[in-house]
């Protein structure tokens, strides 16, 4: 088998598929006697991306797999294509997707607690519907309250190969930052700003 | 300062104003969200009108403690608690009416607040004068860990994605190559069909039993018209297997009813002899 149909396969399935591949999807495209070393497959997406620079499209490595994405670059005009726009998400979603993200696994009462707010139900339910956030199992304690974790298609959807990708948390803060002063006196005036 | 500001939310609007720690500056007036004007929170005292977009606006106490003390310049610790206090339970009634439950969580902030306050005021004891005893450190503990994760929030949003920032390529696959495999047939699915047929046919069955067909009457009869001519008949010679099974028990109930009333009797020489069938010789329906 020489290398242009074997790239011009791989690339037709990536372009196909609508959603990533994994190395074993892509060889089982073959069959036995056909069958490519993983090196070949590797090869070709290799010489896809450099084919790719400067044009529209990219080849990403994300954790399903590789697939064929349009690129950030060019996404505000593509984007144009259809009328709803890109679904913004409100900061208490993100927050507590942060969260799941990162303390994972993870009780609504712990997300609570960090966040000093309550957790809607709506926001789990968006969370669990968009398959970005699912129970993997319950901590054992009174209410045996439900654990939450994210999943492959939340690192999919991010870019991301895996967890270890996500942006690394910030330093904590130096906890003086939090105090103008150390001075323990109080000005007793009242504010100017009552009604 | 005190010209009214577009800005995107609140959190951009003030300046801080560093040289008067102890005179708070005037309050400056906002425009938000074309909302009408609003005093902008210098501690914890929201003005009444202002409290519906302030809940919207800010996710939480922790969130709002954040933005006075980053954007303020708030010393949490100089905060008129009397005044807050007071403020803060004319809210009670207010809350009735918009999300008390998230307006809880700001009363519990103010709570806490006042008790850090009042401990930090108290003389503390010598041997309490150690780290662990200050009383901010929990508050400062969530802070410190709820910036962290709104930060994290932050970041996220910032990643590239699906639907905003990139699209999957998806080209069409010419017709007539895909070719959709038939799911395999698993045997229990292949005997539940089975047992659904049956069923029916079970219901078919038993539409086709008519009243006629298997007249008890009508079979005694038959029985006894086949034994006029005398003699003995095997039992199991009277039965026509061909009629079914309903048709087998109308003949039994035949020869018991015909037994009962003396008209036929059952003879059998031996044990598990055949068993046979006869008219019974004096009985008054004997036409011989």
């Amino acid at each position: 088998m020489t290398d242009q149909p074997l790239k011009a396969i791989v690339e037709g399935a990536l372009i196909a598929a609508g959603g990533p591949l994994t190395l074993d999807q892509l060889l089982a495209l073959f069959g036995e006697d056909e069958r490519p070393e993983r090196a070949a497959i590797l090869d070709c997406i290799r010489e896809l991306s450099a084919d790719y620079e400067g044009r529209g499209i990219e080849i990403a490595e994300v954790a399903g797999g590789y697939r064929v994405q349009v690129r950030a670059s060019v996404a505000p005009w593509v984007a144009r294509l259809w009328d709803e726009k890109a679904p913004r998400y409100s900061r208490a979603l993100l927050e507590t997707l942060a969260l799941i993200a990162y303390r994972q696994p993870i009780t609504r009462g712990e997300i609570e607690d960090i966040r000093g707010v309550a957790v809607s139900t709506n926001i789990i339910k968006t969370l669990t519907e968009r398959e970005w956030v699912r129970v993997v199992g319950h901590r054992d304690v009174p209410g045996r309250p439900a654990l939450y974790a994210t999943t492959r298609r939340f690192l999919d959807y991010f870019g991301l190969r895996s967890l270890n990708e996500l942006p690394p948390l910030s330093e904590i803060r130096d906890p003086e930052s939090y105090f103008l002063s150390t001075n323990v006196v109080p000005t007793s005036e009242p504010t100017e700003n009552t009604p | 300062m005190n010209a009214p500001r577009e800005t995107e939310g609140i959190a951009a609007a003030v300046e801080p104003d560093l040289s008067t720690a102890d005179v708070r500056p005037e309050p400056p007036l906002a425009i938000v969200r074309g909302a009408p004007f609003l005093t902008l929170p210098q501690d914890l005292y929201i003005p009444p009108d202002a409290l519906e977009v302030f809940l919207e606006t800010f996710e939480g106490p922790l969130d709002l403690l954040l933005y006075l003390i980053r954007r303020q310049n708030l010393d949490i610790l100089d905060i008129p608690i009397a005044e807050i206090t007071e403020q803060y339970m004319e809210y009670v009634e207010l809350m009735r009416e918009l999300r008390l439950e998230l307006a809880a969580e700001y009363l519990l902030m103010a709570a806490m607040l006042a008790e850090i306050k009042s401990r930090m005021l108290l003389p503390r004891p010598q041997e309490a004068e150690e780290e662990g005893a200050d009383p901010r450190a929990d508050l400062v503990r969530r802070l410190q860990e709820y910036e962290r994760f709104k930060q994290a929030a932050a970041d996220l949003d910032a990643l590239p994605r699906l639907e905003r920032d990139h699209f999957i390529v998806e080209a069409a696959v010419p017709p007539g190559f895909i070719r959709r495999l038939p799911p395999d047939v698993e045997l229990h699915e292949l005997l539940s069909a089975l047992r659904e047929v049956l069923a029916r046919a079970e219901l078919f069955t038993s539409h086709r039993v008519e009243k006629e067909q298997l007249s008890l009457r009508e079979r005694m009869s038959q029985v006894l018209e086949r034994l006029n001519g005398g003699g003995f008949a095997r039992l199991t010679d009277l039965f026509d297997p061909s009629e079914g099974r309903p048709g087998v028990v109308v003949t039994f109930l035949a020869l018991l009813e015909l037994i009962k009333s003396s008209v036929l009797e059952l003879v059998q020489s031996e044990s598990f002899a055949p068993i046979h069938v006869k008219l019974r010789e004096f009985s008054p329906a004997t036409t011989a």
